[in-house]
């Protein structure tokens, strides 16, 4: 056994953590148990894509913690593993946290085994306690720290408990000086081997790929990085190959697999001496007898439906509409009245307190009044992630998923399209093979937003009495359709001969926590109230001024004699063949360009309505029920906001592509909702 | 020899080896399917593609297409011991 080499130079005095393991392992929880901050937490492998770093005080000394995303491997082949292992070797922490699942250890003890070859001093965190221990399993920590050579601390991230315990030991262990010793976790031959590649590549230059002994690990194996990042001279390189085959491979079983053989019967032979299990591995549990239901063949699709049904009924149906009713009259009453009383009191001219009332408080409180359904749709959609239905939703819809162009993996990132674009276009970074991941982010914003849904909100009652949930419904499926079709024309042109593959782990049903679901809502609303502060008021105040003022800028009476008549007038008739060439929804759809809820308010300035009973009323003057309809199917269809626009521009890494896709959508949105308004025209 | 998209739901294999393209390979044996695991079919999706099955104590899904690179000796009583 050789010493670890601490190749890695300290730069700062704060010590830094980082948080390594599997995905799913808990990583996340623990990042906010110790930093205190609120970041998203779901139960599917994937949840964290990027690092995130955070503050932790412990006795009195700032620890810097890193969040990096879950890893089955230091391979590196997927975005993750890429994102990880970059980030150790080119910001090397000060201790490694392994956050190992305990309930299923030995999947989990596999990434140890690798990452306790990579240099860095590790401190094992022996998550989920809890659940392992109320199964009735005992673990015996001694027997695990010796044959993993590193401090093994039990803990339970979403309780709590052990963390004071893994902070202090990862600190004990930063200040140790190269004490800890690589395990051998190969056979004989095999392991004499390794460690004379490695005695070899001590000497050479190595640029950036960890320590010697991984690196000897991963030459052994072939690995196409290890071979480019090593520097061997020819003696070298040739005394390495006789090496390498003095080790007898077969079609079946080469080194690799040999390698990766080793890590797995070493982890199995030391679980068989550390874990005393009540029950076998294969007991059903209870998220077997669950998912003997919900991923039955016959009736997982119908369950499915039905949760989507559910989901549906609950934001649109009487449950949504009672919660809409009660802000909508806060808003109007009180809220108004206030500002009302303090602008008279103060003496405030005409136009001040027509820009407040009119302006600000009509645009953004149209809006808010829809704020009680976004937050039941977000509530159920969190709970279907928390729970772990996600991903079971993946292994149902792969095949037709696949048909299409796309994978399992795209549905989890589709259905968060149902409550806002932009975490979901950054979720598709979990999706490994690169054209499926462009595919499905170019259908994504076809899939409506809930800020889209404001929209329906207020339009559907006003025109169709009957049937609400039916005819919104119809719209969603009206995207989905538009995205489905968009696919397959994608998949017969552009990402031709894909063939991404599909692997996905299915983690058990966990009960959601009301934590969670709280950070997930919260993190919508905040975001909603950031918008409505800024674009929605800011929107509200341009439309405002721009409709109660002329070219003299003179205060007119009548919004039709007003700027933004005269420049919008001109843009109408584009939208004559739709149905809706009147100018105010021009203007409402141009600022529904910034963020999707100010179609509704730009609308509630125009119209000078400030509640929605008023708005409706004057929307039942300007639509028909045709033209309403395809109004809203435009809207469904056409760019996405600004900051759903920038996400995907991000993950594109292609600004052509990015254009390309706003292109497509403002067109394919005009070309079906004209035909929806000549259709519509026939029925209605 | 048989592969695992061949095993029915219910049945089980031991491992024997992956023929398969680098990353796909890496990506089979990172998941813990190394020679000598045990694999247990547990269903087939409603549209019978993926399939999902149990190694190592945990739940996979895993396509047909990557599971057929797969190689299993099928075993006839599985009774949750490891065969190593």
């Amino acid at each position: 056994m050789m010493q670890v080499q601490n190749k890695f130079k300290k730069k700062s005095n704060t010590l830094k953590f980082a948080l390594v393991g599997n995905p799913n392992s808990g990583k996340t929880t623990l990042f906010n148990q110790l930093t205190g901050s609120t970041q998203y937490v779901g139960n599917w492998p994937g949840v964290t894509v990027e690092k995130k770093e955070g503050k932790a005080k412990f006795l009195g000394q700032v620890i810097t913690i890193l969040d990096l995303p879950g890893i089955y491997s230091l391979s590196p082949y997927s975005p993750e593993e890429v994102i990880t292992r970059n980030s150790l070797l080119n910001d090397p922490p000060d201790v490694i946290i392994n956050v190992v699942d305990s309930t299923n250890i030995e999947r989990n003890l596999y990434l140890t085994t690798q990452i306790s070859e990579f240099g860095i001093p590790i401190v094992l965190a022996l998550n989920m306690i809890d659940i392992f221990r109320k199964r009735g399993d005992v673990v015996l920590l001694e027997e695990l720290e010796q044959k993993f050579g590193v401090f093994v601390i039990p803990i339970s991230a979403s309780k709590s408990e052990g963390l004071k315990e893994l902070i202090s030991r990862a600190i004990y262990v930063s200040k140790q000086k190269n004490n800890t010793a690589f395990k051998n976790f190969y056979e004989a031959d095999i392991g004499q081997t390794i460690e004379k590649i490695e005695k070899i590549i001590s000497q050479a230059k190595n640029e950036k790929f960890g320590s010697a002994r991984w690196s000897a690990v991963k030459i052994f194996e072939d690995d196409p990085l290890a071979l480019k990042s090593v520097k061997l001279n020819e003696a070298q390189a040739s005394k390495i190959a006789s090496l390498k085959n003095s080790i007898k491979t077969s079609r079946n079983v080469d080194r690799q697999i040999m390698v990766a053989d080793q890590r797995y019967k070493y982890i199995c032979n030391a679980c068989s001496k550390a874990i005393k299990r009540k029950c076998a591995l294969e007991t059903e549990t209870f998220s077997d007898k669950i998912d003997k239901i919900l991923t039955h063949r016959i009736l997982a699709l119908p369950i499915f439906l039905l949760f989507i049904f559910v989901i549906f009924n609950a934001t649109f149906g009487q449950f949504g509409n009672f919660f809409k009713e009660k802000v909508e009259w806060f808003v109007n009453n009180p809220f108004a009245l206030l500002f009302s009383d303090i602008l008279d009191k103060t003496g405030a001219s005409v136009w001040t307190k027509s820009l407040v009332l009119d302006g600000i408080i009509k645009g953004v409180g149209v809006a808010a009044c829809f704020l009680p359904q976004i937050i039941i749709l977000f509530s159920l959609l969190s709970l279907l992630e928390d729970s772990g239905y996600m991903s079971r939703c993946a292994f149902i819809m792969d095949k037709l998923l696949r048909k299409m162009g796309l994978s399992g993996r795209s549905f989890v990132p589709m259905l968060m399209g149902f409550g806002c674009t932009v975490p979901a276009v950054m979720s598709t970074r979990t999706i490994e093979c690169e054209k499926t991941k462009l595919a499905t982010i170019f259908v994504i914003p076809f899939m409506s937003c809930s800020a889209k849904m404001i929209i329906y909100s207020l339009m559907v009652p006003v025109f169709f009495n009957d049937n609400q949930p039916l005819i919104i419904f119809s719209l969603y499926l009206i995207g989905i359709a538009v995205a489905v079709l968009s696919a397959i024309i994608l998949k017969n042109t552009v990402s031709k001969d894909t063939s991404s593959s599909f692997i996905m782990e299915l983690p058990p049903y966990r009960m959601p926590t009301f934590k969670s679901l709280f950070i997930h809502v919260w993190e919508r609303v905040k975001d909603f109230l950031k918008r409505a502060g800024t674009v929605l008021a800011g929107c509200s105040v341009v439309v405002w001024f721009l409709r109660s003022f002329d070219f003299n800028l003179q205060m007119v009476q009548d919004s039709q004699s007003s700027i933004l008549a005269g420049v919008a007038t001109f843009i109408a008739p584009i939208f004559t063949p739709c149905g809706f060439g009147n100018w105010r929804a021009s203007v409402a759809l141009m600022a529904g360009l910034a963020a999707k809820e100010s179609v509704v308010s730009t609308m509630a300035v125009l119209y000078g309505a400030g509640d929605s009973v008023k708005l409706s009323e004057a929307i039942c003057a300007a639509f028909s029920k045709a033209s309403a309809f395809s109004f809203m199917t435009f809207v469904l269809l056409y760019t996405p906001c600004i900051a759903a626009v920038s996400a995907i521009r991000r993950e594109f890494h292609n600004p052509k592509w990015t254009a390309l896709a706003v292109c497509y959508q403002l067109l394919i949105a005009w070309v079906v909702s004209i035909m929806v308004f000549l259709i519509g025209n026939l029925f209605f | 020899m048989r592969t695992v998209n061949k095993l029915k739901p219910g049945e089980s294999g031991i491992v024997l080896g992956i023929v398969s393209p680098e990353a796909l390979k890496r990506r089979i044996i990172d998941m813990g399917i190394t020679p000598g695991a045990v694999i247990t079919v547990k269903k087939m999706a409603p549209f019978g593609d993926p399939i999902e099955i149990c190694i190592r104590g945990y739940h996979l899904s895993i396509g047909k297409k990557e599971a057929s690179k797969i190689t299993v000796e099928k075993t006839e009583n599985f009774l949750g011991e490891k065969v190593v």
